[in-house]
């Protein structure tokens, strides 16, 4: 398998017009990442560098081993692929390194706008970049006569005009499984809404207020027009009702509207006309309802200069010009220079453009996160008032930020 | 048995349990009795592709050296224990003060994860336990009356719900009941609404979490009692017979009491199991409607930020609760030993 990686890759190189010797490295390098293809891409271009020995672990499960893999000593892991909201548990950990002086020594070409940088340190390298924005079927908006919503609040219009026209009962989908989905939906209404999560510069939780109980009448009002089983449905799951030719109007992420509109799981005149949208605002604000996202490397902290020097050299070619080729060119919004998008990626772009602020990258908000993915739900299935909704959620936030020494 | 050679004998079992076992509680326990140190935040700029903006991160040299002193971090005692995610002592308190009725009371209880998750988890097992019992000895008596020649396919596909991953046994069922799944569409012609949606009601998901339970739990049931069956003396049997015991009274009267023994053994398995109930609720991603102890510990630890100490208190009542459920059986069990 690693050979056929390697050769694989290497192939990858050369088609790209790279010589292998672009990639000189001595030492070890081990990544951990999620496993998509954009991911596999970035392993298989690092593999590609010779004279080290690279291997990767790639799969869905690596939060929960990329922090226990990198507090050994020496680490196991020497590079964690990362998210803006992931790379924050590595830090709290204190088991990734500042790249300042790597970046001095070997990255002089990588682009400004990729380090990601927190208090004037670079902690990660970002390559590509994720957000929600609108899929909607065109025909079917053509057939009732509305434009495409660049509101929620037309989301609701549109979808009541489709059901009334008998098209589809349930029109609007949305990733609300109960959990890490349903809190992402709750934090792109309630930024959409000008919200702010915490009393600034404290860990302390903000968000029982006007901005959240609007956010989550919103939420509710939206889902009067989902199937009834929301609560079980992850992007995966309401990717598939679109698909199926139910749902004709959903927020969904950049990185899956591939899926959507290519010839496979739908018919023709479903995968032929879902189309690709803008972010959407909320309760006239102008700050779009979405967050912005990034995939990013870093580097591990408790391993060897040597060691360290080469991971840096292998992930920078990894994330280099020289991965971009025919294949790979679909596979994400990539960071890289020489990328050129398709029209699948119109909404990221669109996203970014439209000011949309990124996924907070606090030390507490994964805390926060957990917290508000396990008690919106109540509110949503009618047992429990916004109000009652937003104080559980503020009270287990802070029983857990206690415990981590974030609250005292 | 001479004592050498018996501490020969249990010597690497009790070398492996408490390796396996003792020490890994012991460190639970640790765990749960301590909380992360003070975090020192600072005021950074972040920037990233999107620009820069005022966030915080932690101060990493300020608590260096006192986690070097302290690794296990500060020492909190039951805090951890009596916290709102928890037991939520105050909560509990200041709700009995503010109610009015029994119900009142109950209903804010459940706005409490803990009090949330113990309640489903009881239902749960006290619901399950007797019903695998039960439908594990109707299928252990059928399959025994049945003719030999068909034993053997019979005894296989009676247990085929055990031989099926839990986690796929659970995915299998959750697609059956969907609106458009086999089971959810029966259903709802059933009802004659259709509306109806397994997965959006908590009665209904209730319903599917312990139907779930007793289809993957019976067949252990049953395996235990078909092998108790072919012990019954056939004698007795006979006896019972001639003094004109019909069907019914011969399994009342000597087959039931030749099986009790069994059933304690299976309700003390199936308590166990089934108070640590976990696969069906993330396979039928039922965590909107019902929460475990065993669910509460895995959405701990699955977080962005992993909460080790509150998982470590979870797990420490979840111990203490298996020990308090067993203690009658326990009790019973050395009371019937005791008396021989």
């Amino acid at each position: 398998m690693f050979l056929k990686h390697v050769a694989l890759a290497s192939g990858l190189a050369l088609t790209a017009g790279t010589a292998l010797a672009d990639c000189q490295i001595s030492g070890r390098v081990s990544i951990v990442g999620n496993e998509f293809p954009a991911i596999h891409t970035v392993a298989n271009g690092a593999a590609a560098c010779t004279g080290g020995d690279v291997k990767s672990n790639l799969t869905a499960d690596h939060q929960k081993i990329n922090v226990a893999g990198m507090q050994g000593n020496p680490a196991e892991y020497t590079s964690a692929i990362i998210a803006n909201s992931s790379v924050v548990a590595l830090m709290n950990e204190d088991v990734v390194r500042p790249l300042d002086d790597l970046v001095a020594q070997y990255g002089q070409d990588i682009p400004k706008k990729q380090l990601i940088t927190i208090g004037g340190k670079v902690m990660a390298v970002a390559f590509m970049a994720n957000a929600q924005t609108l899929a909607y079927r065109k025909d079917v908006l053509a057939e009732v006569g509305v434009d495409v919503p660049t509101t929620y609040e037309d989301v609701l219009a549109a979808a009541e005009k489709i059901r009334a026209a008998g098209i589809s009962q349930y029109p609007v989908g949305g990733a609300y499984k109960a959990g890490w989905n349903l809190a992402e939906e709750f934090v792109n209404m309630y930024i959409g809404h000008g919200g702010e999560f915490f009393k600034p510069g404290s860990a302390e939780v903000a968000i029982n207020n006007a901005q959240g109980v609007a956010a989550l009448n919103m939420m509710k009002a939206l889902t009067t027009y989902m199937n009834p089983d929301f609560l079980t449905h992850d992007s995966n799951a309401t990717g598939a009702e679109m698909e199926a030719g139910n749902v004709i109007l959903m927020n969904m992420w950049g990185s899956r509207m591939g899926n959507l509109m290519d010839a496979e799981g739908a018919e023709e005149k479903v995968y032929s006309n879902i189309t690709v949208g803008g972010p959407l605002t909320v309760g006239g604000g102008s700050t779009p309802a979405s967050t912005l996202w990034w995939d990013g490397w870093t580097v591990a902290k408790n391993i060897s200069d040597e060691d360290a020097a080469a991971t840096f050299q292998a992930m920078k070619y990894g994330t280099s010009p020289a991965i971009l080729n025919d294949e790979t060119m679909g596979q994400a919004v990539w960071m890289i220079d020489g990328y050129t998008p398709a029209p699948v990626n119109d909404g990221v772009f669109a996203a970014i453009a439209a000011g949309t602020t990124s996924y907070p990258m606090l030390p507490y908000m994964g805390l926060l996160h957990t917290a508000v993915g396990d008690n919106l739900s109540d509110f949503l299935l009618g047992k429990e008032s916004a109000e009652q909704a937003l104080a559980d959620a503020e009270a287990a936030y802070s029983a857990a930020a206690k415990e981590k020494g974030f609250l005292q | 048995m001479k004592h050498k050679s018996f501490f020969w004998f249990v010597l690497p079992s009790a070398l492996a349990m408490l390796l396996f076992i003792f020490f890994p509680i012991v460190s639970v326990i640790i765990q749960s009795f301590h909380v992360e140190h003070e975090q020192v935040i600072r005021n950074v700029e972040t920037c990233d592709l999107f620009g820069c903006k005022q966030s915080t991160t932690i101060d990493q040299e300020a608590t260096a050296a006192l986690r070097k002193a302290k690794p296990l971090g500060q020492f909190a005692g039951f805090e951890t224990y009596l916290d709102r995610n928890h037991l939520a002592v105050s909560d509990v308190k200041s709700t009995w003060t503010a109610t009015n009725s029994w119900r009142e009371f109950g209903s804010q209880m459940l706005n409490l994860p803990f009090y949330k998750a113990i309640g489903f988890t009881l239902t749960f097992t006290f619901v399950v336990t007797p019903l695998v019992i039960i439908l594990g000895f109707a299928i252990a008596v059928a399959v025994n009356s049945a003719t030999k020649a068909l034993r053997g396919p019979l005894i296989f596909f009676s247990l085929l719900p055990m031989m099926i991953t839990p986690l796929v046994g659970a995915l299998i069922l959750f697609w059956m009941v969907d609106a458009r799944g086999i089971i959810g569409a029966a259903l709802q012609y059933l009802a004659g609404n259709p509306e109806l949606s397994v997965k959006a009601s908590t009665p209904l998901m209730w319903i599917m979490l312990m139907v779930y339970g007793v289809w993957h739990a019976a067949p252990f049931a049953f395996i235990v009692y078909y092998a108790g069956l072919q012990t019954v003396s056939q004698d007795t049997l006979e006896a019972a017979r001639v003094d004109g015991a019909n069907r019914w009274l011969q399994i009342r009267h000597v087959v039931i009491p030749h099986l009790l023994p069994l059933t304690t053994f299976i309700a003390l398995m199936q308590l166990m199991d089934n108070f640590r109930v976990f696969e069906p609720i993330v396979s039928f991603s039922a965590n909107a409607h019902a929460t475990s102890l065993s669910w509460a510990i895995f959405n701990d630890l699955g977080g962005e930020t992993r909460q080790l100490s509150s998982a470590a208190a979870t797990s420490v009542l979840t111990i203490i609760g298996v020990a308090i459920l067993l203690s009658p059986v326990l009790v019973r069990t050395w009371r019937d030993f005791d008396r021989k």
